[in-house]
């Protein structure tokens, strides 16, 4: 960054504010009258000039803050228009190029914090936006240049979650040169995607076309996947992350093991197996997760083995170890890629029709499982209460979507997910008699609706309403009590077996990682991403990532398309090296300071301590600029740079002078 | 009360840039209308909201105060909402030293994706504080 040299004498200089008002086409002159505030904005003392431009960030308006930068010799720009969370930077590399410091900028919204919360009351808009850009001038009439610096980046790259996205994000960091440490909970990467019978709209096989990419992954030299293994710390910023991992205990050598099942012969204990197949069929106490894993490997069950030993003597390789420990690995990164997935809803607690109550009502997911050629049934589908297959099935969409006794979003992928599931039966027995109960149908994108209009010519009978009321009759067949809404018919559907088109849902098991990465939470539940156009996979953090179901619920292209998003984005940091810190800091005014160390214990990031003088001294680079230290001193001794009380109160002081003029 | 109709309090709003000032922006987003009582003042973090810039606020003629911030867990910056929580106190009892009423000062986590949460309460704390009429700090001739 260069540093502009005529700013030591700052304090004396004459100071020359030009004013730059956004129209923003209509989106701010629709309700404030932008000539009427540019007027009166030139009225007020240090104001050079005052413009209205139609779009100030486009090339002609940054054209025009630069030519009056250095035409009128300005030394403080203020735009009003947008928020500061998309255009400060833009703004402030604006005026640098000018010769300006960037942070002698000052923006001042009057788009999201006016027209557009005001958009009919044009008085009130007009006046308030006055109002917003007088206190925007007296801030910029105290701004002081600030200096960001430079700091290297560790060229390594951590993925949170190796599903499909963080798998992506992986293998496309890693293809770029750098060193990738991908982290999964799980004892095997591939995530929800591994538990797919078929992927719509090719109906090929799911694993068919995962297997090989986690082969892939595995091979990939620049990948070091650490499965079972979950984020415990993070410290740090862009480039310089700290993380701590923990690795949780197999009680089995993955070295040592081969992943070929003699121990799991001789396990005598036996549960259902919920985690891969939704409680279809069973595991027992060591396990392999499934034929395709990578690592292929096996683990045991701590919560359930009756130490037997059984397995022990069954592996000649001698890798059972049940005194295995949780290990921790300390990782140095430069940027984090979140890709932890989803949850499908879970129908239980409220019973949606007629779940938990009624044996032969289940989810997709269990369908999934069911229908699966190397599944619990061999791909044999059969209903739960009796394992005969179903002749009549129907598919309930929008189960904990689109409702607002659950999640009021659309999950999205669910109606193609049904319109796979309905063909495959069609395609399988062409004998049964298959319903879709829909709201609306929802297939955009390459090939869905030609997809939908397929099983439209199978025979798939579609329904739209859902059921209002379910029951069991004696034969344990489901009865829908249902209207179809096109036709205004009621009727009682009777299916043998009923299948709930489950939504996507923010996993609970993620919050922990969200709150030690301080990503921000959407109200859906799911993470947010920096802005819901322009940044879709970054967050408001720099150098921290977020792809997939992550962000919200998504196919698997778009999950795709996401995670080789978030490499791009990520691999920015990495190929430069270095990455620019915020100016904004805290200082100490020594003469002031009387060494009282009440700010010590403030700082969340150990950036204060008193020095062997008995000096406070303030470690820069550990300084986030949250200024909460500053409020603590009870001098005035510690000062946060960019918002100065004298910068913040010359804010309040202008909230209230506007009758005076 | 037909004179506070007409009448526009004028509203000081403390934001931190990660959440609240993001929940203001997520409400323009949405088009969540609102009365044009509010001023925005954009800091870093909750944790830097002296009670100095409150205190001044309500010097210069604010009938209201906000002082807003991430949701507890969520700060960006670990834990200064906590410590903003903790001076909430102090202003509350400094309100109260101050003569004003306690509906004059509000606290509220309201994140970034929240902007219907942050425009129902500039919509409740408008309708409060019209309901209370003007400050009694408010100096004369200020508005």
């Amino acid at each position: 960054m260069t540093q502009q040299e005529s700013t030591t004498n700052e304090e004396a200089e004459e100071l020359r504010i030009g004013a730059f008002i956004c129209e923003c086409g209509v989106n701010i002159a629709g309700a404030v009258d932008c000539n009427a505030v540019a007027d009166y904005i030139s009225t007020l003392p240090n104001v050079t000039t005052a413009v209205v431009n139609k779009y100030t960030c486009s090339d002609a308006g940054q054209d025009e803050i630069k030519k009056a930068i250095k035409e009128l010799d300005l030394n403080r720009v203020l735009v009003a228009s947008c928020t500061p969370k998309t255009h400060e930077p833009i703004f402030r590399a604006c005026v640098e190029e000018a010769g300006l410091n960037p942070y002698l900028f000052e923006f001042v919204n009057i788009r999201e914090h006016c027209s557009w919360i005001h958009m009919w009351e044009k008085e009130d808009a007009t006046r308030k936006a006055k109002e917003l850009v007088r206190m925007g001038v007296a801030r910029a009439a105290l701004l002081e240049p600030l200096q960001s610096s430079e700091v290297p980046v560790t060229n390594k790259a951590l993925v949170i979650g190796a599903g499909v996205t963080g798998m992506q994000a992986a293998m496309d960091i890693g293809d770029m040169g750098f060193q990738v440490y991908l982290v999964e909970a799980g004892p095997s990467i591939g995530g929800k995607m591994a538990q797919l019978d078929k992927t719509f709209p090719t109906n090929d096989c799911s694993i068919c076309i995962l297997g090989p990419k986690m082969v892939e992954v595995n091979r990939n030299p620049n990948i070091e996947i650490m499965s079972y293994s979950e984020v415990e710390e993070v410290d740090g910023y862009v480039g310089n992350f700290d993380v701590k991992v923990k690795h949780k205990a197999r009680y089995v050598d993955i070295d040592l093991c081969t992943g070929c099942n003699s121990c799991v012969e001789k396990c005598p204990v036996e549960v259902p197996y919920w985690e891969f197949n939704e409680g279809i069929g069973t595991r027992k106490a060591v396990y392999v997760p499934f034929p395709q894993a990578v690592p292929l490997r096996a683990l045991i069950d701590k919560s359930i083995c009756i130490d037997c030993g059984a397995c022990s003597k069954a592996c000649e390789r001698g890798a059972i170890n049940m005194d295995q420990e949780d290990t921790f690995s300390d990782l140095e990164v430069g940027v984090i890629v979140v890709c932890v997935g989803y949850d499908v809803y879970d129908p239980e607690p409220n019973h949606d029709f007629g779940f938990g109550l009624y044996d032969n009502v289940i989810t997709t997911m269990e369908f999934e499982r069911l229908i699966n050629a190397s599944g619990p049934t061999m791909g044999k589908v059969v209903r739960p209460s009796d394992v005969v297959q179903p002749k009549r099935i129907g598919f309930v969409q929008c189960v904990g979507s689109r409702d607002v006794n659950s999640n009021i979003y659309c999950s999205s992928f669910c109606c193609m997910a049904s319109l796979k599931n309905a063909q495959l039966i069609k395609e399988k027995y062409p004998d049964s008699e298959v319903y879709i109960m829909y709201m609306d149908m929802r297939t955009p994108f390459r090939m869905y609706e030609e997809f939908y209009n397929r099983a439209r010519d199978m025979d798939i009978h579609f329904i739209r309403g859902r059921p209002a009321e379910v029951t069991e009759n004696e034969d344990q067949n489901i009865i829908a009590r249902i209207e179809d809404t096109l036709t205004n018919k009621i009727e009682n559907l009777e299916l043998d077996m009923m299948v709930l088109s489950v939504g996507a849902v923010s996993p609970e098991s993620t919050e922990k990682i969200r709150q030690i990465l301080k990503v921000s939470r959407a109200a859906d539940g799911f993470m947010m991403e920096a802005h819901p156009k322009l940044k879709p996979v970054d967050t408001t953090l720099d150098g921290i990532f977020i792809g997939g179901m992550t962000q919200g619920p998504k196919d698997i292209p778009y999950s795709i398309s996401q995670g080789s998003a978030c490499a791009a984005r990520a691999t920015r940091f990495l190929a430069q090296g270095k990455a620019l810190t915020e100016g904004i800091t805290i200082a100490v005014d020594e003469d002031i300071c009387v060494r009282c160390e009440v700010c010590v214990p403030m700082c969340p990031f150990q950036a204060l301590k008193m020095d062997d003088d008995g000096k406070l001294e303030i470690i820069t680079a550990l300084c986030k600029g949250c200024g909460t230290c500053a409020v603590a001193c009870p001098t005035g001794a510690l000062q946060q740079s960019h918002y100065k009380n004298n910068q913040i109160l010359a804010q309040v002081k202008e909230v209230f002078a506007y009758e005076e003029v | 009360m037909a004179d506070n109709n007409d009448w526009e309090p004028k509203i000081v709003a403390f934001c931190c840039n990660w959440c609240s000032y993001g929940g203001a922006d997520t409400a323009g987003m949405g088009r969540f209308q609102q009365p044009a009582s509010t001023r925005v003042i954009r800091v870093m973090c909750s944790g830097r909201i002296d009670p100095l810039h409150v205190y001044n606020a309500f010097l210069e003629g604010a009938d209201a105060v906000l002082v807003t911030g991430c949701h507890l867990g969520d700060c960006h910056y670990v834990n200064g909402n906590e410590k903003t929580e903790l001076k909430y106190q102090f202003l509350e009892e400094m309100v109260k030293q101050l003569g004003l009423e306690p509906e004059r000062l509000h606290l509220n986590w309201i994140s970034a994706s929240e902007g219907e949460r942050f425009a129902n309460f500039i919509n409740d704390v408008t309708a409060k504080v019209k309901e209370i009429g003007p400050s009694p700090l408010k100096p004369e001739g200020v508005s």
